[in-house]
């Protein structure tokens, strides 16, 4: 059968990603009718930067969400005919088009594209936010109450940040290590990565303790609920991710030593910056008048820095969080590209540049022009999600500089 | 300010051994000296030719001593031997360094001059069509990594899906003599990353100089905005990029393992990628002694330089 031209490609493609579009629309729509309502979130929409932002971000979103119904081929299935096809070449088993051709092994561009977006949109929110639990749970107090803690910690953080990232990733981020177990305790192994999962994924927990223990002590019967709640479902979720062990089953499966792998090493490099950034707006804040207000009421420590100095550093941590997220968006595209910590088979874009762009050099396919849109297609995946965020970053600032 | 810079020195020591250790500790882990048995001896060793060859080679001795010893030949300036490229570490990555270093030398020449020059134009008119335009630039380039910016390079330049075939889309040969053809695409990767970055940090100067008492001040007498901006604006606002500049030295390594790796530049950033991949230990602590006295001599200049900058600073 004939290839599609270059209108039945781009025609296609749009009409593949309808599902998308129609959501986005919806999304947009009801957004901007009830912005008012919407504090910061709906202010974003009266920015152009921001709500480009918001935009692309958005349509990542749900095309990682949707990317069952959108992708028209599995993202792993192999294909001899469909080896290096040009762009717009019919599968004759399915008899549907590869939109962007095929690559080496003869998978689909386009849907392995699609797919990628999820890995991508798993991890690095979600590793950013343990960053920034554990940035704020450590930084608050070392830009609070300063002294020996604050010298520690700050050599620590000093100590991490003059790691070279990419010789830490190297060293940590190789299956072996994922496997090998480091020491054992009543017979159970446990690797390295676990191991520092084990102390960093404690992070969210005692924040959120410390956060409902600080605010509601003067109403116990509250207190002791939320602490009960909080700890049944914090180390339920802990456990389903550090040690895949839970009685539901509801996580297992969510974390493979890999991914985990991943995981604990960006969070390990990120958390750093983020506590240096809170300890500076701690140490800004803490001269405020509101501040010394609640220490003449006699609030405790951690109820001025949970409750009076964190609700108001929100600016620059909403800010420095959105842009935190592209970074490590391209920090998980650089340990692709150097095939660390995902298997072959992955859709992940970094890895998908990376192998693309190997074969493409080779002299024998080098005569075929086409083939570099194979690499092409996900970096500028990748470059538009990061370019969604900063510009998202850019519009936060900007609103949230007009208080 | 000696005892200043005294200070800093120590730091400095204290960190690199301590991350030194951590690398040994890695580098050390059971799997990790597997790779290595499996790559000096024979790939397909059975576990027990593996624990007696790691035996045999001394691998099984107390991290700590062997942590010693290796650090005791540092002092000396014997930085030990690579096991990868069978050679002493000390003038190799000396000489990998070199390769780096012109790289870099480049990098500069393109990067500084342009991204102060973006955020400078950009700043001084804040919110005109040159600002957008501009920041637009520099966002964008804050937002393409080094891996994505370079395949896009080499499509377009260096391949015949571009059609232009301007460039090589390696710099292999770069090594033995720069040439415009293998050495502009490494350059210009490299520098895009961290232009953005700079030209916004100049930016963000540049308008808060501009809105200051002393620029009315200036513009009420009646002196021309060229001139305001050059005479005036100008040096006060180069003060935080330079600051910048200099901490985006180690955010650039990062950079150079991927564009060496990507051009195929056989630096410093490839040989620690070579290190890595073949578990090298004495290369790899050699490598992170660069890494760290990078970093912390890079800050060490960006402070002391930023008290000769700004007169308002003193260092006690």
């Amino acid at each position: 059968m004939e290839p599609l031209g270059l209108t039945g490609i781009v025609s296609g493609i749009l009409l593949q990603l309808l599902p998308v579009f129609v959501c986005l629309i919806i999304v947009i729509g009801l957004s901007i009718m009830f912005k008012k309502n919407l504090s910061l979130y709906g202010r974003l929409f009266d920015s152009t930067i921001g709500f480009i932002g918001f935009t692309i971000i958005a349509f990542w979103i749900v095309t990682a969400l949707l990317a069952n119904w959108i992708a028209p081929f599995d993202p792993s299935a192999n294909s001899v005919t469909m080896s290096w096809a040009v762009p717009g070449a019919i599968e004759p088993k399915a008899e549907t088009p590869y939109f962007l051709g095929g690559d080496k092994l003869g998978r689909d561009v386009f849907s392995r594209v699609i797919y990628g977006s999820q890995t991508v949109l798993a991890i690095a929110p979600a590793a950013t936010l343990f960053a920034f639990m554990m940035g704020i749970v450590l930084g608050l107090p070392a830009g609070f109450i300063g002294g020996w803690r604050d010298t520690t910690l700050s050599f620590l953080a000093n100590l991490v940040l003059a790691f070279p990232v990419i010789l830490l990733f190297f060293l940590l981020v190789t299956p072996e290590i994922a496997k090998e177990s480091l020491f054992s305790i009543g017979g159970i192994g446990f690797t390295l990565p676990q191991s520092i999962a084990m102390v960093l994924f404690l992070f969210p927990i005692i924040f959120m303790l410390v956060l409902f223990t600080s605010r509601f002590s003067t109403q116990p019967q509250k207190m002791w609920l939320y602490l009960l709640v909080t700890t049944v479902v914090g180390f339920w979720i802990y456990f389903g991710l550090v040690f895949d062990v839970d009685p539901v089953g509801f996580w297992s499966g969510l974390m493979d030593p890999n991914m985990l792998n991943i995981f604990v090493s960006v969070v390990f490099v990120n958390s750093p910056t983020v506590f240096r950034i809170v300890r500076g707006v701690t140490m800004d804040i803490k001269t405020r008048d509101y501040v010394a207000a609640a220490q003449t009421r006699g609030e405790t420590s951690w109820y001025i820095m949970l409750w009076e100095i964190l609700p108001n550093a929100r600016g620059p941590l909403i800010v420095d969080f959105c842009l935190r997220i592209g970074y490590v968006t391209i920090l998980l595209g650089t340990l692709g590209f150097f095939g660390l910590g995902v298997s072959s088979e992955s859709a992940d874009w970094g890895l998908t540049i990376s192998d693309n762009r190997q074969t493409f050099l080779l002299a024998g396919v080098a005569s075929k022009a086409h083939t570099i849109i194979a690499a092409l297609t996900p970096a500028l995946a990748l470059m538009s999600l990061v370019l969604g965020l900063n510009l998202l970053a850019d519009g936060l600032r900007e609103q949230s500089l007009k208080d | 300010m000696l005892s200043f810079i005294l200070q800093r020195t120590g730091v400095m020591i204290l960190t690199a051994i301590c991350l030194t250790f951590v690398v040994f500790f890695l580098t050390n882990l059971e799997p990790n000296l597997e790779k290595l048995a499996k790559e000096q001896a024979n790939n397909r060793m059975t576990d027990e030719q593996v624990a007696s060859w790691l035996e045999k080679n001394g691998y099984r001795r107390p991290v700590l001593v062997r942590y010693g010893e290796w650090l005791g030949g540092v002092v000396v300036g014997d930085f030990g031997h690579s096991t990868v490229f069978d050679t002493e570490v000390g003038p190799l990555v000396a000489k990998r360094l070199g390769y780096t270093g012109k790289l870099m030398f480049w990098v500069m020449i393109v990067m500084v001059p342009s991204a102060l020059v973006v955020g400078i134009l950009a700043g001084m008119r804040e919110g005109s069509i040159t600002d957008r335009s501009m920041s637009s630039v520099s966002i964008l380039s804050t937002a393409t990594p080094e891996y994505v910016s370079g395949v896009i390079f080499i499509s377009v330049f260096a391949t015949s899906f571009g059609g232009l075939k301007w460039f090589k889309a390696s710099a292999a040969s770069a090594t033995n003599g720069i040439t415009f053809e293998n050495f502009t695409l490494p350059v210009l990767t490299m520098a895009l990353y961290g232009m953005g970055y700079i030209a916004r940090m100049t930016r963000a100067s540049m308008a808060e100089v501009m809105t200051a008492q002393y620029i009315r001040t200036a513009r009420l007498k009646g002196v021309s905005f060229r001139t305001i901006v050059i005479k005036h604006a100008l040096r006060n606002a180069l003060i935080a990029p330079f600051t910048v500049i200099m901490l985006q030295f180690p955010w650039l390594l990062t950079g150079v393992v991927i564009v060496e790796s990507l051009f195929n530049y056989k630096g410093f950033g490839w040989t620690m990628v070579e290190a890595a991949n073949n578990n090298d230990i004495e290369l790899l602590l050699s490598c992170s002694i660069v890494a760290v006295v990078v970093v912390l001599a890079t800050q060490l200049i960006s402070d002391i330089g930023y008290v000769y900058l700004n007169p308002r600073i003193r260092v006690r």
